[in-house]
């Protein structure tokens, strides 16, 4: 087991969520940088489905109550232990301390069996909207882990440790026009030729961009979208023009108009973006 | 049929009905990549899983023979409510009907859960009586009660949790809308057919 000492301003049970219950009203949730996740459960040896700690801006600090394996990744922090990218072996007592990252957002921590937390609907992901799933994380949880089959696991043959790439100065995201491009006034324009920076008030449900207005259509100006379902990175309008784009504890049904998706594998890398990153968007079609 | 990022459509249609059809035919064609079929007010989102091509999921709903498929039925249920809801005068008022009558005309009417949104189990419910179909409230609450009864434009629903809300409150209920260990979670669910009873204060 893991012994909570303290966290950061936010610490997760994030596993790779519960989709399939939109029509319940039930958003996807699951780690915002699921390929980080993913990499840290296949260092210590964990199947990639395996549920672990997403801490925003890391500060989370553990402490093992029995030998495992331990491994974070996503954003890069200094560790008491030394090796992040890696996977650590603790004995009974040891501690693992997550500094504060300088760039990137989310560090994400896996553990040798998995954390066995209670599953909601088939997933131990917090859902910060609904509140599905465990509560977030704080100082004195203790943490129970799943069988971990072999200690001796080993990170899989060809993966070594891992250095995260710089950030780009600009984050540039591609956006599949669409469903309601057309209630915007040149929708690829408008997207192409604006620039925002991500706010500081996003958080799982949505990242909120700060920039160019996007306008409507003339005719459409006044009128009301009847409720719609919208899919994980939809960019929706509010009438402010300000958009949001959509992550992974998203109302499953929405109002205003989405003038396009931002694909699932750009989505990493916005999950990444620190408030008072430019962000950029580029406009595409989807192919069929 | 919009395409709604690289592994969904949003398909349009002109009724409720024809959501519930939409949403029934893909379901009985139940091909493996479907991973949510979503009902809304006048749309359907299918979203497949990543990598289906759209021209798959195009291909599936081109192909669906709707007049072939009727929308299996849903569960009746039927919620208990305490008619103590802080609008209720205002409800009234607006309908220019007393407060019994407003009590009457909203137990009167056997509802059809349209879809969910807004928060796990949050039912759209549609056949609302003319005269209870009003605008929200100016000011939205910034928390209404779990279980809080109210009504906005076409449809009534219950709030499963506190959360802020905007809708008219003409009562609560003790029924627990969502709990995620129940073997069915949801109460409601798009199909099913609602009505509410009044229990004493």
């Amino acid at each position: 087991m893991l012994t909570v000492l303290r966290c950061g301003p936010q610490a997760l049970v994030q596993d790779r969520g519960r989709p399939g219950y939109a029509h319940l009203g039930v958003p996807p949730s699951g780690a915002l940088d699921l390929p980080a996740l993913e990499h840290a459960n296949r260092l210590v040896g964990n199947p990639e489905s395996a549920a672990g700690i997403e801490a925003l801006l890391g500060g989370i600090a553990l402490r093992a109550g029995s030998p495992c394996m331990v491994a974070v990744t996503g954003a890069v922090a200094d560790l008491s232990t030394g090796a992040w990218g890696a996977a650590v072996r603790l004995a009974v007592g040891d501690v693992l301390r997550v500094g504060t990252p300088t760039r990137g957002l989310r560090c994400y921590l896996a553990v040798s069996g998995g954390l066995a937390v209670p599953a909601a609907l088939g997933s131990r992901s917090t859902d910060v909207l609904s509140g599905l799933g465990p509560a977030p994380l704080s100082a004195g949880d203790v943490l129970p882990l799943g069988s971990q089959g072999t200690m001796s696991a080993r990170p899989p043959a060809g993966e070594a440790p891992t250095q995260q790439d710089p950030p780009a100065p600009v984050l540039e995201l591609p956006v599949l026009l669409g469903p309601r491009d057309d209630w915007f006034h040149e929708p690829a324009v408008q997207l192409a030729t604006g620039q925002w920076t991500v706010s500081p008030a996003g958080n799982r449900i949505g990242v909120r961009l700060h920039g160019t207005c996007l306008h409507r259509a003339q005719h459409l100006r006044d009128v009301e979208l009847p409720t719609e379902p919208v899919v994980t990175g939809a960019v929706q309008v509010p009438p402010s023009g300000q958009p949001v784009i959509f992550l992974n504890d998203h109302p499953t049904t929405g109002g205003y108009p989405v003038v396009g998706v931002v694909p699932p594998q750009a989505l990493p890398a916005l999950a990444q973006a620190r408030p008072g990153v430019t962000v950029r968007l580029a406009p595409a079609t989807a192919v069929r | 049929m919009l395409d709604c990022g690289p592994d969904a459509v949003l398909i349009e249609v002109h009724s409720l009905a024809e959501v519930a059809a939409v949403r029934a035919a893909v379901l009985a064609a139940a091909p493996g990549y479907v991973v949510d079929v979503v009902p809304a007010a006048r749309t359907v989102l299918v979203r497949c899983t990543p990598g289906t091509s759209l021209a798959t999921i195009r291909e599936l709903v081109a192909q669906l023979r709707l007049d072939t498929v009727v929308a299996p039925a849903g569960r009746s249920v039927t919620i208990p409510v305490i008619y103590d809801g802080p609008d209720l005068e205002l409800v009234a008022a607006t309908a220019g009907l007393t407060v019994k009558e407003v009590i009457e005309l909203h137990t009167s009417t056997t509802y059809t859960v349209a879809f969910c949104g807004f928060a796990p189990g949050f039912g759209y419910l549609t056949g609302l009586p003319e005269p209870l179909r009003q605008a929200r409230l100016d000011t939205p609450r910034p928390t209404v009660p779990t279980g809080a009864v109210g009504l906005a434009g076409p449809y009534t629903g219950v709030y499963p949790r506190s959360t802020p809300g905007g809708w008219r409150l003409l009562g609560r209920t003790p029924a627990v809308l969502f709990d995620s260990a129940r073997p069915q979670p949801a109460l409601l669910t798009p199909g099913d057919q609602v009505r509410f009873e009044a229990r004493p204060c």
